[in-house]
């Protein structure tokens, strides 16, 4: 009985993002074992598409809007809503209640939503008080930290926490770490020189690092670094660090071949 | 100054393929942020200063009439004269009837961004009158007719080779064996050669850090001596000073000081802060006989009650663009205009307009870490965002951009169709990619794929294995 109600105060509505949704399905299913193997009920709402940045950064506050209404309509209901992305964290946290300021109907909802959203490995560790996670990884990684989850949320030490608690794993910090990559979402499109530029700033530091693996919270970040170090033929493998911690890390790596 | 800020690609483009100037930004890139962390983690009530001294500013700019007028009492009391600019060209007028009156053929300048913002170097050359500059870094930039790249460090750009090459080039009268192949002997030569004419020069031009409305008096904070020289030997001395650069009271700018140094330089306090309030008394042992100020607006009483305002807080440290990876790419002409970087990006277009500085807040990657660094809390990008909303409004982005918008917005926005679409596009997509798991070249993605591998879908989407899941777990149960 007791347990039971434990486990309905932790009923976590899970964020894929778009781009573990289209691009790497394995990171959605290693934040629901975390999640799960840290005593949640995850559901996985059908009406969530996208957080809505490309419009929002994009100056489309009418797009960013209704989206941002989908996604809290489909989200008030949980306890919690997990991400396992910083910067779309930061988007449903921080910028929603911005987008509905003023608005008698909406504002104080996506006040309430964002109370309850949180990044995966920040609510891990510090909604849910885990320490350890119980999975091995044997080799070097290093860690890149995403502006948005860095800088909006205070995402730090949390993931290096966790990743000191997987056995086998040695973790190397590369130089500037807390340095944008580059991304910037439709950024690297519009300016693609200068993304490449800062990118080609990152990896150097990646490979000075001498890590086996490249670890980061969002994907976006992590198809930017990968598709650079792939380009530059640089024999970096990179991962987002809930697959190294859900044990989830036996798959290709981002950008790899079965081959 | 010309505006080449909507050609700001080209402009990144070129200045990404400068060997000397990618060499010259290094120096930006460990030099600045390294010195302001030391400086900053040796203050540990930095944090409590900077919410102060955004409440000092806050509150000025709520009064900013009532402070503007205070302070033009103060000056008048103390002896000086006050003109008001609404335009650049009102100030550059100002300045040359007050350059004419003093028959002057040269003046001195001290380092200062709005001369730059108002294009006075260029005017009064046309109009007869030569001006110097005299921060070093301002005259080296002058020596080769350009314009600042950073507004603490205005040759930030150049190497110490290419400066050995202009100061021989232009001391021709100097001895050819001379050694410049230190900073310092670089420092001594301009100085040498500037220290005769402060002594030419019938007026001297400053720009201020902070003009203080309890006591009429501007400021100054330099490291080389050059602004003290500049407002006391001539005859003249003009502060050129925008209306934002107003604080109420001395104790306020003393806070604020606290701030500035550790977040341009890394500095404690930098090398002279110079208070100058109205001309030379009977008594004074040095001073101007005549102290002028000219107060510009140039476009900024217009940012006053918009999102805009808080852009009016900068104390121009240039920690923003110090920190900015856009700005360590391709440095601060590529912006076009004379604010570079985090802060330029918000500026320019409140000055110049957004259909000319379009591009500026667009190139940001949002990474945040211009506003985790500015000391006045201004939130840039959140600024750059507002840009960017005005431009969409005003249909003001490129085509392609709001089309793929458009069509992108369709789907997000109604769940069921993407999931459809979705569900049929990626593993197609994941198809393609045949034992290999990332593209070389993929349509409609030329601007990724040109410098990187695009890295192909795992195969079909998770919500579809989602759902696939939940029914075999449905059918287990029943």
């Amino acid at each position: 009985m007791k347990s039971e109600r434990v486990e309905e105060s932790r009923r976590v509505g899970l964020f894929v993002t778009c781009l573990v949704d289209l691009f790497r399905p394995t990171v959605g299913f290693a934040s629901v074992k975390l999640l799960e193997n840290a005593g949640c009920q995850v559901d996985v709402p059908m009406a969530q598409t996208c957080c809505g940045q490309p419009a929002y950064n994009s100056g489309d506050r009418a797009d960013a809007i209704a989206i941002a209404r989908n996604t809290i309509e489909a989200f008030e209901d949980y306890d919690y809503v997990v991400t396992p992305s910083g910067s779309c964290a930061g988007m449903l946290k921080k910028h929603y209640p911005s987008l509905f300021k003023g608005d008698p109907r909406w504002e104080a909802r996506a006040e309430a939503f964002a109370a309850k959203v949180h990044e995966l490995v920040s609510f891990l560790v510090d909604v849910l008080g885990v320490r350890s996670v119980g999975a091995a990884h044997a080799g070097t990684v290093t860690y890149h930290d995403s502006c948005s989850g860095l800088r909006e949320l205070g995402i730090r030490e949390q993931p290096r926490n966790l990743l000191a608690s997987v056995s086998g794993l040695e973790l190397k910090e590369m130089r500037d770490s807390d340095v944008c990559c580059g991304f910037g979402g439709t950024f690297c499109v519009k300016y693609p020189e200068i993304s490449n530029r800062i990118v080609e700033e990152k990896t150097a530091n990646i490979r000075a690092a001498g890590a086996e693996t490249l670890l980061a919270g969002d994907l976006g970040c992590l198809m930017n670094m990968a598709g650079k170090l792939e380009r530059q033929g640089i024999d970096v493998k990179v991962r987002h660090v809930a697959e190294v911690l859900a044990g989830m890390d036996d798959g290709p790596a981002i950008g790899r071949g079965k081959g | 100054m010309q505006i080449t800020s909507p050609a700001f690609k080209e402009n990144a483009r070129r200045a990404l393929s400068d060997a000397q100037l990618q060499k010259a930004l290094g120096h930006v890139r460990s030099g600045f942020i390294d010195k302001r962390q030391y400086a900053v983690e040796a203050l540990p009530e930095f944090d409590a200063l900077r919410d102060s001294a955004r409440a000092i500013k806050d509150h000025t700019l709520a009064h900013l009439d009532l402070y503007l007028e205070a302070y033009e009492e103060k000056v008048k009391k103390a002896g000086g004269y006050v003109h008001w600019a609404e335009t650049a060209a009102d100030a550059r007028n100002v300045i040359l009837e007050i350059c004419r009156a003093a028959g002057a053929r040269t003046v001195t300048k001290g380092k200062s961004m709005i001369t730059e913002e108002i294009g006075l170097n260029e005017f009064l050359e046309k109009e007869g009158v030569r001006p110097v500059e005299t921060d070093l870094g301002e005259y080296i930039i002058q020596l080769r007719g350009e314009h600042p790249s950073h507004i603490i460090a205005p040759a930030v750009h150049l190497t110490r080779d290419q400066v050995e090459a202009d100061f021989r080039r232009a001391h021709d009268h100097l001895p050819v064996a001379r050694d410049l192949s230190e900073p310092e002997s670089l420092l001594g030569e301009a100085r040498r050669v500037l220290r005769y004419q402060y002594f030419q020069a019938d007026v001297g031009i400053t720009g201020a850090n902070f003009l203080v409305a309890e006591t009429g008096s501007s400021i100054i904070v330099t490291n080389e001596g050059n602004g003290d020289l500049t407002q006391i030997l001539p005859r003249v001395h003009v502060v050129v000073a925008s209306i934002e650069k107003i604080v109420p009271t001395l104790e306020d700018v003393s806070q604020i000081l606290r701030l500035l140094a550790r977040s341009a330089t890394g500095q404690d306090m930098s090398v002279y802060t110079t208070l100058s309030t109205g001309p030379r008394r009977p008594g004074d042992p040095d001073g101007p006989d005549e102290y002028h100020v000219v107060l510009v607006d140039n476009g900024r009483s217009s940012m006053l009650g918009t999102e805009f305002q808080d852009m009016l807080r900068c104390i121009r440290c240039g920690a923003c663009m110090n920190h900015c990876p856009v700005y360590h790419a391709v440095g601060g002409h590529a912006y076009g205009w004379v604010y570079p970087g985090p802060m330029g990006a918000v500026l320019t277009p409140s000055l110049v307009g957004v259909d000319k500085a379009g591009h500026l807040p667009n190139a940001s990657t949002f990474c945040g870490r211009c506003e985790a660094v500015c000391p006045m809390r201004i939130p840039l990008p959140k600024m750059m965002r507002h840009w960017r909303e005005r431009e969409f409004s005003r249909g003001l982005n490129p085509a392609t951009q709001r089309y793929g918008l458009r069509a992108w917005a369709m789907f997000a926005r109604r769940p069921k169709l993407y999931r459809l679409a979705s569900s049929f596009g990626i593993p197609l997509l994941s198809f393609f990619k045949g034992r290999k798991g990332s593209f070389r070249y993929l349509p409609l993605a030329g601007g990724w794929t040109r410098h990187r591998e695009m890295p192909a879908p795992e195969g079909r989407t998770f919500m579809q294995q989602w759902r696939d899941r939940d029914a075999q777990k449905q059918e287990a149960r029943a």
